[in-house]
């Protein structure tokens, strides 16, 4: 029986030759990364540890994207203190205020290789499977232990696989598909499993709209997300880093807990209404409901292609009155070309409103809160009651093709109506 | 060991937002702990006992890797959390940083909100005093048990500073 692609990495990860679903094993981690809002809970346990110096400095990232810029006097304090835990441990790879969010900056700045392990602070770290690592988020205490000790234990999880055929119709993307498995399958399908995506529907897609599917796994339950590692995650990891890296497979017979296929061809735009991300209809069955605000980014939809989409939609229209877009570039590289490629001035000239990169709005941490009894349609991961500002707020999610149409017209639209 | 105490029961995917709310991320931990589940049921606070139990439904805890989600219940007083099923990261969380956690998959049919609870480690019994009903809890697995029996990953590293054992 061959491995799936968790126990393929997890093997290779604890020196094991033959994992099965339910092992315990303890790996040794490639990657650590900490971001704003955990990395002082985390120093302080490894306070509590005793420990001085860190395991391997060198495999270490610290990112400041959660609330960045600071907003408050607490949060500025907060990360003055992150700065120092930096310079205590040289060696540590440091991005600041603005580089963007750490599921878009590492793998540009070439951390992220094929075939290994990566633990982050951060339930969206899950992320990096499109580019064929084992990569998973950690709390504080396992992750201050992973620091110390550069390993801790992971349970091997079973896989479900997604096998999706069909392409894509013109203004659907890998963002419709994952809402869809969502709704349809439910938020727990993958809980304490591995995903994997496969099929020619996957194989087509650029690789910014697979890392969508991977990202948002963590919201189907999912300790991994995968897609496949071909020709193009190869290429680009090769483009960010000199390190050497050798590519893991899933065997052809591999033993997954479910399988299900699913054909993309006939898929509509799908939405997930308040407050939770399985509450998914197709837009044509959602009620034309009136928006205060619209945003486009976070980890999941603040990438080049995602604005580049949404661009095209509202080139040459206006954004509606008594509406606001909020856009926010994933990080300052996406930024920097969308600038050159005209999507930053179709945004402003649009009436958008352009943030620097941050995750920001999305966990209601950066400028765009919502105020008592505000709707906002959000090209981002999550629709929890509150997440955005105020508790009676609500939040719908959709792709960023659909943010685009309804900045538009002020009410959820599909994009085929404008 | 077992745990006795006011069983307060809640619904499926109760997330970390729910949990513990982002409004108060910068907050110290007892300051967090004072606003657990306020999104979902602000008057927790007036009805729950230090030693109370909270009681959940399928998928727990699902959503972000915030630790502070069970460090917050926690310092709350909460002595154990029961439920039809966790999310990974609560669970992992839960081990941790030693808050029992504990799967039991029919709980929310033997229990209700407000009913007294006796949860029973050792035996793997979730039994309703004021029903007199019972459920039987999943076992947690052998490789876990050496983390969590020291008391959480730190109070293991204190044992094993030469690395982890799962055995």
């Amino acid at each position: 029986m061959g491995h799936t692609m968790a126990e393929a990495l997890l093997g290779s990860a604890s020196n094991t030759e033959r994992v099965s679903p339910g092992d315990h094993v303890v790996c040794e981690v490639d990657v650590v990364m900490t971001q704003d809002i955990h990395t002082p809970g985390i120093a302080y346990v490894l306070e509590e540890m005793g420990v001085e110096e860190l395991h391997d400095p060198s495999r270490v990232v610290v990112v400041l994207d959660h609330e960045a810029p600071s907003h408050s006097v607490t949060n500025a304090t907060e990360k003055a203190g992150i700065r120092e835990f930096v310079k205590q441990h040289p060696g540590v790879t440091f991005y600041d205020v603005g580089t963007g969010i750490s599921h878009e900056v590492l793998p540009e700045k070439g951390h992220i290789r094929p075939g290994e392990l990566v633990v982050g602070s951060d339930s969206h770290t899950v992320s990096h499977g499109a580019f064929g690592a084992a990569s998973t988020g950690l709390g504080d205490t396992d992750i201050a232990y992973a620091l110390a000790t550069g390993e801790n234990w992971f349970r091997v999880p079973e896989s479900v696989a997604f096998d999706i055929k069909g392409s894509f119709g013109e203004h659907v993307s890998s963002k419709d598909l994952l809402l869809y498995i969502a709704g349809e399958y439910g938020t727990d399908v993958a809980r304490y499993r591995a995903v994997e995506f496969r099929g020619p529907g996957v194989e087509s897609l650029p690789l910014d709209d697979r890392i969508t599917l991977t990202n948002m796994s963590i919201e189907l339950g999912a300790k991994f997300g995968f897609t496949p590692v071909d020709d193009v995650v190869t290429e680009y990891v090769e483009g960010r880093t000199d390190e050497p890296f050798d590519p893991i497979h899933a065997d052809p017979d591999a033993e997954y807990a479910e399988t299900h296929e699913i054909d993309v061809t006939d898929l509509e735009p799908q939405v997930a209404v308040p407050h939770d991300v399985e509450n998914v209809h197709p837009i044509s069955a959602v009620d034309p409901v009136e928006v205060d605000q619209v945003f486009l980014g976070s980890c999941t939809n603040g990438k080049y292609e995602d604005l580049r989409v949404a661009a095209e939609i509202i080139e040459g229209h206006e954004v509606a009155p008594m509406t606001r877009f909020l856009i926010t570039p994933a990080s300052r590289e996406i930024y920097g070309r969308a600038e050159r490629d005209g999507l930053i001035r179709i945004f402003n000239d649009a009436g958008g409103v352009v943030t620097s990169p941050t995750c920001g709005a999305c966990p209601g941490l950066g400028m765009g809160v919502l105020g008592e009894g505000e709707v906002c349609l959000a090209a981002q991961n999550r629709n929890f009651k509150g997440r955005m500002g105020h508790d009676d707020s609500e939040i719908y999610l959709s792709s960023p093709a659909t943010a685009a149409a309804t900045a538009i017209t002020g009410r959820i639209t599909d994009r085929r109506e404008v | 060991m077992t745990y006795e105490g006011t069983a307060h029961v809640f619904g499926d995917n109760v997330n970390t937002d729910y949990i513990t709310p982002t409004d108060y991320f910068s907050e110290p931990i007892e300051t967090i702990a004072e606003h657990v589940f306020e999104p979902i049921a602000p008057d927790f606070h007036d009805v729950f006992e230090p030693g109370d139990v909270v009681v959940g439904g399928e998928n727990f805890g699902s959503g972000s890797s915030r630790e502070t989600a069970p460090k917050a219940l926690k310092v709350k007083g909460v002595s154990v959390v029961v439920a039809e099923s966790f999310s990974r990261l609560f669970y992992r969380n839960g081990v941790a940083i030693g808050l029992p956690v504990v799967t039991a998959p029919g709980v929310t049919a033997v229990v209700s909100d407000g009913d007294d609870v006796a949860v029973d480690l050792e035996a793997g019994v979730v039994q309703n005093e004021t029903t007199d009903e019972s459920v039987e809890t999943e076992p947690m697995s052998p490789a876990l048990r050496s983390v969590y029996d020291a008391g959480g990953l730190l109070e293991h590293y204190d044992r094993h500073p030469e690395g982890l054992t799962l055995e």
